[in-house]
């Protein structure tokens, strides 16, 4: 029989940990709690994980002032609640942030333009962590920038608290569109592309190799209702975010278990009809262009 | 014809499982086929069924929601079954009453039996059937902590099983599918035809 294995053998850590996890969550959905009766809410209703905040992001508008990561506290009784994986938001670039959700034992931290920037200069060095991060993108170009970094998943960033998914279309569509274009591109064009976009040229050619992103790709920022959801979902979308659109929704239960079903059958519109009937008052929502400038989350981090 | 081989694809990494099989059957010059099992209808079509990583909680939604359940509690073909997968195809959950699983194989298993992402975990594992380690990826990881009698134990890691097989089944705690090394899914397929 097997010999018995000795823990110094053992490797954590590793970018194939980091991205097999993201890859575990693949078709899923991914939902913003903000205690424990609302982790197992969406637990019962089919998530693959939740993101544990102190504020969704449309109270965190409605709020003001500098939102920062959860309260431990809070972290923690999520994480008690569940059996799923449990994410937690940090400030962009506040990496003590992030060493304090490590030792909480989230399972992915999201460096979130939802949250207020500690460094308008730099991210976080992912790399220096034991768990994964996924990161905010709007174009290919911070997407690979991202994933340079050391991020293990990206969501495309849409407007966080809007209940409006224009942004998070254009985003998805951006980052498709951007990869399409670099099929049959010569080695060359794909370094002059590199540089244009200021991304790796090395990251450049994978995406032109793979046609997607080397990372798992979700879709967030405005996904209100099931039809929100298998929109992006069909225009790409490996799994979805959904922010306030579930516990600011009139029936949470109802529309949690919607967006999954929704999420899982993304190409059956008999399905989703299905499962939109009588949800009740979606989240009343934005319209993005009424934004003010200081009111766009998603120019945070390039 | 070959073996059909099916997918369940309702959640987790169901692609990378398609890929790992596709390239196995290649490797292994066997004659074959490999798709996406989403309604009871689909699953009549395997002759083998592959029950991928994901979230055991969200893909057994599925399950139900979808009305497969039943024909996979009938299936007679061979299952290839990792990390969540594992879970759902046992007799029984510990100390879990939110997972009613299959009971497809006679094993007993602990969810997240490591811990959490941090604990996840690369290692090289003797197992039995292999002529030299392989490469095993545990994230968030089940154990095996009973395996019936006519169960035999591929691989164990500090006394805790993390690999089994019964007849035509195997099942693993670790993610096969995530590394190139093709072996175990050949084990699989040699064992079918």
């Amino acid at each position: 029989m097997a010999e018995a294995m000795k823990l110094e053998e053992l490797r954590f850590g590793t970018e194939l940990l980091k991205r097999g996890f993201a890859s575990m969550q693949k078709g899923g959905v991914i939902m913003d709690v903000v205690n424990a009766d609302q982790a197992r809410t969406a637990e019962e209703a089919g998530a693959v994980a939740v993101m544990a905040l102190e504020r969704v992001p449309a109270d965190i508008r409605k709020y003001g002032g500098v939102a920062r990561m959860a309260d431990p506290a809070r972290v923690r009784e999520i994480i008690d609640a569940v059996s799923i994986p449990v994410m937690a938001k940090v400030r962009i670039g506040h990496f003590v942030e992030a060493q304090v959700l490590e030792t909480l034992g989230v399972d992915m931290i999201d460096e979130s333009e939802v949250l207020t920037p500690a460094d308008e200069q730099y991210h976080i060095d992912k790399t220096k962590f034991t768990v994964p991060f996924v990161c905010g993108a709007r174009d290919l170009g911070e997407a690979l920038r991202r994933i340079d970094e050391g991020a293990a998943m990206i969501r495309t960033k849409g407007e966080a608290g809007t209940g409006n998914v224009v942004e998070a279309v254009r985003h998805m569509r951006n980052i498709m569109g951007e990869i399409r274009n670099l099929q049959g591109k010569s080695s060359q064009e794909l370094v002059d592309r590199a540089r244009a976009i200021q991304a790796p040229a090395a990251l450049v050619a994978e995406c032109a190799k793979l046609g997607r992103l080397p990372v798992v790709n979700f879709s967030a920022g405005g996904i209100a209702t099931p039809s929100d959801a298998a929109l992006m979902m069909q225009l790409g979308a490996d799994g979805v975010f959904v922010g306030s659109g579930i516990f600011l929704s009139g029936d949470p239960q109802k529309m949690a278990r919607a967006i999954v079903e929704a999420v899982h059958h993304f190409n059956d519109p008999k399905v989703i009809a299905e499962a939109s009937r009588n949800l009740g008052e979606p989240m009343k929502g934005l319209d993005i262009h009424l934004l003010k400038e200081n009111e766009v989350l998603q120019t945070r981090g390039r | 014809m070959g073996v059909r081989i099916g997918i369940l694809a309702f959640q987790g990494d169901v692609s990378e499982h398609i890929a790992a099989f596709r390239g196995a059957l290649h490797t292994g010059k066997l004659e074959g086929e490999v798709f996406a099992v989403r309604t009871p209808e689909d699953v009549r079509e395997c002759d083998a069924l592959a029950f991928p990583g994901g979230e055991s909680t969200t893909i057994q939604r599925m399950m139900e929601k979808t009305g497969i359940r039943s024909r996979l509690m009938d299936f007679s073909g061979g299952i290839f079954a990792t990390c969540a997968g594992m879970v759902l195809i046992a007799r029984r959950v510990e100390d879990d009453a939110r997972i009613q699983p299959l009971d497809l194989m006679d094993i007993t298993v602990r969810r997240n039996a490591f811990g959490r992402q941090r604990e996840s975990f690369e290692a090289d594992l003797q197992i039995r059937g292999l002529d030299s380690p392989y490469h095993a990826v545990f994230i968030r990881a089940p154990l095996v902590t009973a395996a019936g009698t006519g169960t035999e134990v591929l691989s164990t890691m500090d006394q805790h099983i993390v690999a089994v097989r019964d007849g035509l089944h195997m099942a693993f705690a670790f993610h096969p599918e995530l590394t190139p090394d093709p072996r175990l899914h050949l084990l699989f397929l040699q064992g079918l035809v």
